[in-house]
């Protein structure tokens, strides 16, 4: 009953009889369950979010290939599972070793020649950077979705009168976990109070002895990692296939939410941009009948927040005057 | 358009109109003139698949053109050209088959509809900059794709809408040959336009917005104008140059106007180079060449060691994705200022040959 929407990949409408079906009867039961299910997106967005701000706030640059991080993420880790036979234990952390070198690497080789440069060609290098990703990755693994082998043992779990399913809670467990493990990384770290200390000002950080670069680097590492763990979550879950990149867009809508500096602003704005999808879907399969809507009210909202609030719920304002 | 290195010294410019010339040399004049005169002849030389690749170089030449005032000469970011492109196409089509009115005024028309639309989602541009507004243009690709599929009125849904063959006066013009004339005219006049608005008051006051907004402010430049008519502009040409696609195509449908279209459109300006009109064209020319010359590789390999390591029959169409994605990063880091700054350097060296120090 429960799904994760977003890995639907971008076409939402084959599933709407099954949902108008329902009676009347069940509208509240079925409020409730997409409610849930919100909420278990909702985190996952929260921490991809997460990793988004993260490297927007230390190194400036927009990361457009966010979603691209969790594809390649996932798909590694489905390699070394079925391609491999690597019992998961061992290719979890492969695939976390790998994407940690993948983060550098890309900071390294690419970004860093394009310090200074105008945000134009930040932009766009990361644009590039998610077409090469997602070609590569089709090129690799082809484009049908491939099912992901199955971690744990699936069941019913039953709460509240939910039948809800044991990857969900895992999926829900892991992003909260990742979410604290990250909070207690920036304040109780060396390393979290560099990069603190970096997003802050990157010349005094510097003159106090902080490798900027370093911290560059770890940025992209620690972001491209904890994006792996979201996309490996969202594979077992659903299974991996291209459409899990769209996840990365729909980070956007989540981090102007919260701000774009602001990690836990985005932790809450992932959770509400979930519900809300949801909530969307909800009234148009029982009211509205438009077909699609959930897939485009996060980017109507995104455009509501940036005419309303631009810098979101908790971002820094940047006030300027002449 | 010819760089300032190609002018003989001791040639001062001692007036406005002289610095602000469209071609600093007669040379570059008459070389212009020429060059547009002769390939006039293209049709009766070429083969029709050439001429088909001069003819999409020329219609998202101009499209690639409204990106590069919006980018290239404003400073501002939109990632959702193609979205537009698609709209300018559907409204021409829907407005010559619903009203009848004929294709010649259907281009400008479906330019000005959607340069109108470019306005509502230039809105936040007056209040937003830099990567918010990257994001916003993001949205409203997606918003855009949205209706298309949605509005079964106006783009026909799943089934692909049919434009009309253009026409002037009642006389049709059929096929590639003649087709060729109609886009070689509005790539003629729409580079022109823009030539001149880049050398006008508007065109200076954009150029001061990308290069320090707040002191553009305090010129007395009003930002928010500035910010808006760009977007309006560049969804004016974007609409043009959809127009002209589909009445090339003779039918729309909602395939191709998504977010890799969009890409494309921004490589094809930082390749040829932000804020440089011809440069423009050449971006456009080398990517709508960049997949064609793939397809000549991947046949001239076929059966090579190459071609079963990376089974390019079946995978071409992810490795031109990907020599897309490549090829922008390559420019990015090592040619920022993209093949009309490489072009410069080439006439310069020639100029001074063979003394060039």
């Amino acid at each position: 009953m429960l799904r994760i929407a977003a890995t639907l990949s971008h076409k939402g409408r084959g599933e709407e009889p099954r949902n108008s079906r329902l009676s009347n009867s069940m509208n509240t039961q079925l409020l409730i369950q997409l409610l849930v299910n919100g909420l278990v997106v909702g985190t996952l967005y929260g921490v991809v979010a997460m990793s988004f701000v993260l490297i927007y706030k230390a190194t400036q640059v927009v990361n457009f290939a966010q979603g691209e991080l969790l594809l390649v993420g996932a798909w590694v880790c489905w390699a070394l599972l079925t391609k491999y036979q690597v019992p998961f234990w061992l290719g979890m952390p492969i695939t976390l070793v790998f994407m940690f070198v993948l983060g550098i690497a890309i900071q390294v080789v690419i970004l860093r020649p394009l310090i200074g440069e105008p945000i134009i060609s930040v932009i766009m290098v990361t644009i590039a950077l998610s077409t090469v990703f997602s070609a590569l990755m089709k090129w690799m693994f082809g484009v049908n979705l491939q099912p992901f082998p199955s971690v744990f043992g699936t069941q019913n779990v039953n709460i509240l009168g939910l039948q809800v399913q044991t990857v969900y809670l895992m999926s829900l467990a892991v992003s909260v976990a990742m979410m604290i493990g990250m909070a207690w990384f920036f304040r109780f770290s060396k390393y979290g109070l560099a990069m603190r200390a970096t997003a802050f000002n990157q010349q005094v950080a510097q003159s106090l002895g902080i490798s900027v670069k370093n911290v560059f680097a770890m940025a992209w590492a620690i972001s491209a990692t904890v994006s792996a763990v979201a996309g490996v979550v969202v594979a077992v879950v659903n299974g991996v296939s291209a459409g899990l990149a769209f996840y990365g867009i729909k980070v956007f809508p989540a981090a102007i939410l919260g701000g774009l500096d602001s990690v836990g602003g985005a932790v809450l704005g992932g959770i509400i941009i979930g519900l809300l999808e949801n909530f969307a879907h909800f009234l148009d399969s029982e009211y509205l009948h438009w077909g699609n809507l959930y897939e485009i009210a996060p980017f109507y909202a995104l455009i509501v927040i940036l005419m309303i609030k631009p810098y979101g719920l908790f971002g820094t304002k940047d006030i300027e005057r002449v | 358009m010819a760089g300032s290195t190609l002018i003989p010294s001791g040639d001062f410019r001692t007036s406005y109109a002289e610095d602000t010339t469209v071609f600093p040399t007669r040379t570059g004049r008459n070389a212009m003139i020429a060059g547009i005169v002769l390939i006039c002849f293209a049709p009766y030389v070429l083969g029709e698949y050439t001429l088909s690749l001069l003819i999409q170089i020329g219609i998202f030449g101009i499209a690639a053109l409204g990106l590069n005032i919006v980018v290239g000469f404003t400073g501002q970011i939109s990632i959702g050209h193609a979205a537009f492109f698609g709209f300018g196409a559907f409204t021409s089509a829907y407005l010559s088959n619903r009203f009848g009115i004929p294709v010649f005024f259907c281009i400008p028309l479906a330019g000005v509809v959607t340069a109108a639309v470019g306005l509502v989602f230039g809105l936040p541009a007056a209040r937003l900059k830099g990567l918010y507004l990257a994001i916003a243009t993001l949205a409203a690709q997606y918003i855009l794709l949205d209706f298309f599929a949605r509005a079964e009125w106006f783009t026909g849904g799943s089934v692909p809408a049919s434009a009309e063959p253009f026409s002037i006066f009642g006389y049709s013009l059929r096929g590639d040959k003649k087709y060729f004339y109609v886009v070689l005219a509005y790539v003629v006049v729409c580079y022109l336009l823009v030539t001149n608005l880049i050398r006008s008051r508007d065109g200076r006051a954009l150029i001061a917005v990308r290069d320090h907004y707040l002191s553009a402010e305090i010129m007395g430049i009003n930002l928010t104008k500035y910010r808006t008519l760009s977007f309006g502009l560049a969804a004016f040409f974007a609409g043009v140059g959809g127009a002209l696609y589909a009445h090339y195509n003779q039918v729309v449908s909602n395939e191709g106007f998504g977010i890799d279209r969009s890409i494309i459109f921004l490589a094809m300006i930082i390749i040829g180079g932000l804020g440089s009109i011809m440069g423009t064209l050449m971006g456009t020319a080398f990517m709508v060449l960049l997949p064609e010359s793939m397809e000549w590789l991947s046949v001239a390999l076929r059966d090579s060691p190459i071609d079963q390591f990376l089974g390019l029959k079946n995978n071409i169409a992810f490795l031109r994705e990907m020599a897309i994605g490549i090829i922008i990063i390559i420019f990015l880091v090592f040619e920022p200022d993209g093949l009309a700054h490489r072009w410069r350097q080439i006439k310069a060296y020639w100029k001074l040959y063979p003394f060039s120090h």
